[in-house]
């Protein structure tokens, strides 16, 4: 969906994106992670050319973003920041219509759609349409901000640290959200983040950035059980890389075929995280696993999670 | 706990304050001294003689005085009630009935003094009549802040005291007064020189607008010329408006002499033209910086997500950034407005016309009152202008920010 070829964004003779090629798939949650400076959030503007790019190519569903007119190509892909930037003097609806005026859509049609946004993004539609963006808290300002983003039905979805100044709270609700309307809605989403909690959480794939250079692009999987270097060890905590591994492996990958266990069962879709947990909570040490079908003829043990 | 929360109000109740309003009171305290110490109007045998100061118990009719120290003993009541909102409407009433007797009474004095006096005498307005009439301007102004009132009630209270002091004029109740029998003697010129005044006035904005809002933006856009420019704007504030108006004829005479079609448009080396050309010059400064500070102020993660979402950088300028950033904007036009109607009044030396002319003339002949009807109406022209814009401004304040 989104390719990336020798990617540099050079200011005088400095470069702060150093040569980066990346793939992204179609329906991939992308997130770009490092360390302040390393080029993530330059390389995620050039994707919609808010910065220039200096040399390389972009290809969004395969077409060179440098070729289209620059209004056309950002109405075409979503974007969310981390500083919201609503415009005050707008309503919640002039807000989320932004996109589709630009588009112009039939008025009927960006009424619907920002009803249905708005259900998405579960803010009730007749109490928020109207209110101002400064009457809402700052966690309802970016359920907005993303519902804005989502508004021109977009392939494409950019989105810079957008949680990044929210609570813990609302960020994981938020999190959540965005998994749940990734699922629901087939997008490709780019986000750049420097939590790598929130990424291990959200991505389909990890690029970690350092000085310009792509280090590692990577499932979380991969990524926690090969990093390519120290330094990928050490951004994602060299001694928790352990307990990480156990929210990203699945409880379905693990179990065995052998139905002795009792008790409540566990999803085959949970993390081994969640089935170390519930072991814990009740005292065993091997669980029944239900699986899609509803059958539990398979069991998990502590074992299986360590090994 | 609870045995705080009960002695808390105790404390309150007991702690209480006599004087509830103690702005309100000062007020009525120089108002009072006013009264009593200085002439609330002055009698000359003629307009260019100063008279001497009569007493506002001398000249006022007996129900006026009542009705004046009904308003002042109720209001001295408000001073010490607890304060609500319907007080401070009394009180705001009070302050505007004060008003209107105030004129009134001073267009009473002039008549009641004509009786039996000569032709050429003439009723002048005192300090006593000043003084009264700012206590009671400031009455109402307080007591609307108090009631933190809307623009929109504060525009129905401005209308409701300018209409009620039309009425009183069309009774003819003031034409006794030295200051509108001066405007009797010029009715033909007043209303072209109170024109001529507007029209400077909105020929200098309009322009300096136009100049002054593209400079404001090229300051944001282009640091490089920030410096300079407001250098240059700054320089250009600290001379004096006379020394302006003067240095300018020089080079417009020789422009006008070289250039036979700019004479041929008026451009003259005296007149409007070197007026409007100062004026412009002035409003220039406080237009450049509210627009570079306006625009400035717009949130940059708005304009991100603007660029970001594909609004064209003409999109961004109209639908966000000039709706943002006008409350700065028209506060820069209120102070324009203002200090080129003030200005203006100095560019009659150069013969731009205007209510400068019965300024200057007024000043020639050591006719205060003629001084006067050229004085007051600029400063009501400023007060009206001031006040419509303040109004605009925070209509639309609410309608941009939180």
């Amino acid at each position: 969906m989104i390719e990336i070829d020798g990617l540099i964004k050079a200011y005088g003779p400095r470069r702060v994106v150093d040569g980066v090629s990346l793939a992204i798939g179609r329906g991939e949650i992308c997130v770009l992670i490092g360390p302040s400076g390393c080029g993530k959030s330059t390389t995620l503007k050039m994707i919609n050319r808010l910065i220039p790019i200096t040399a390389g190519t972009i290809r969004v569903d395969g077409q060179d973003v440098t070729q289209l007119p620059v209004e056309r190509l950002r109405r075409g892909i979503g974007y969310a920041i981390q500083s919201i930037g609503l415009f005050p003097h707008w309503s919640v609806e002039d807000n989320i219509a932004t996109v589709p005026r630009l588009l112009r859509w039939p008025e009927a049609r960006i009424r619907d759609r920002v009803t249905e946004l708005l259900e998405l993004l579960r803010l009730d539609p007749e109490e928020y349409r109207r209110k101002r963006p400064q009457q809402l808290s700052g966690g309802q300002q970016q359920r907005v901000g993303v519902a804005r983003a989502l508004a021109g039905d977009p392939d494409v979805l950019l989105m810079d640290e957008p949680f990044g100044a929210l609570d813990p709270i609302t960020r994981g609700a938020l999190q959540q959200e965005v998994i749940r309307i990734q699922r629901a809605t087939g997008k490709t989403i780019v986000f750049v983040t420097h939590d790598i909690d929130e990424a291990l959480r959200l991505a389909s794939t990890i690029a970690i950035m350092r000085d310009g250079r792509l280090v590692q692009h990577a499932s979380p999987v991969e990524l926690l059980e090969r990093p390519a270097d120290d330094f990928v060890r050490d951004f994602i905590g060299r001694s928790e890389i352990g307990l990480k591994l156990l929210s990203v492996r699945k409880v379905g990958d693990r179990a065995r075929l052998n139905g002795t266990a009792i008790g409540e069962p566990i999803d085959a879709g949970a993390t081994l995280r969640d089935a170390l947990a519930q072991m814990i909570a009740q005292g065993t040490q091997v669980l029944p696993v239900r699986d899609g079908d509803g059958e539990t003829g398979r069991s998990l043990a502590l074992g299986d999670i360590v090994t | 706990m609870s045995g705080a929360a009960a002695i808390a109000p105790a404390i309150a109740g007991h702690g209480r304050p006599l004087l509830q309003n103690r702005v309100l009171a000062s007020l009525l305290i120089v108002a009072v001294i006013a009264i009593a110490a200085t002439g609330f109007v002055a009698q000359a045998p003629n307009r260019l003689l100063s008279g001497h100061a009569v007493a506002l118990w001398q000249v006022a009719s007996p129900g006026m005085l009542t009705a004046m120290t009904v308003l002042a003993v109720g209001m001295l009541a408000a001073c010490l009630a607890a304060p609500s909102r319907a007080l401070h409407l009394a009180v705001a009433g009070a302050g505007a009935a004060l008003l209107l007797a105030t004129l009134a009474a001073a267009g009473g004095a002039a008549w009641r003094l004509s009786v039996g006096a000569s032709p050429a005498a003439r009723t002048s307005l005192g300090a006593g009549f000043w003084v009264l009439l700012f206590c009671a301007a400031l009455m109402i102004v307080d007591a609307l802040q108090r009631l933190r009132a809307g623009p929109g009630l504060r525009l129905v209270v401005a209308v409701a005291v300018v209409l009620a002091v039309a009425a009183i004029a069309a009774t003819g109740r003031f034409d006794q007064l030295s200051i509108i029998r001066e405007y009797a003697n010029r009715r033909d010129v007043f209303a072209a020189a109170l024109l001529r005044h507007v029209w400077l006035v909105v020929g200098s904005v309009l322009p300096a607008l136009l100049i002054g809002m593209p400079l404001g933006i090229i300051a944001l856009r282009r640091p490089a010329l920030r410096t300079p420019l407001f250098s240059t704007l700054n320089l250009l504030q600290t001379v004096p408006s006379i020394a302006l108006f003067g240095l300018l004829i020089a080079p417009l005479s020789a422009l006008s002499a070289a250039v036979p079609s700019l004479r041929a448009i008026g451009v003259q080396g005296i007149g409007v033209a070197p007026a409007l050309i100062a004026l412009v010059l002035y409003a220039l400064l406080p237009v450049v910086r509210n627009t570079y500070a306006g625009f400035a102020g717009v949130d940059g993660g708005v304009l991100e997500s603007a660029r970001g979402m594909g609004l064209a950088k003409r999109q961004i300028f109209w639908q966000v950034e000039l709706p943002l950033s006008a409350p700065v904007l028209l506060a820069g036009l209120r102070i324009v407005t203002v200090q080129a109607i003030g200005l203006a009044v100095v560019a009659a030396l150069i013969g731009a016309g205007g209510l400068g002319t019965f300024v200057w003339q007024g000043l020639g002949q050591d006719a205060v009152d003629l001084v006067l009807l050229g004085a007051v109406p600029a400063i009501l022209l400023a007060l009206a202008a001031d006040f419509l814009l303040q109004i605009l401004t925070a209509f639309i304040r609410r309608k941009v920010s939180p």
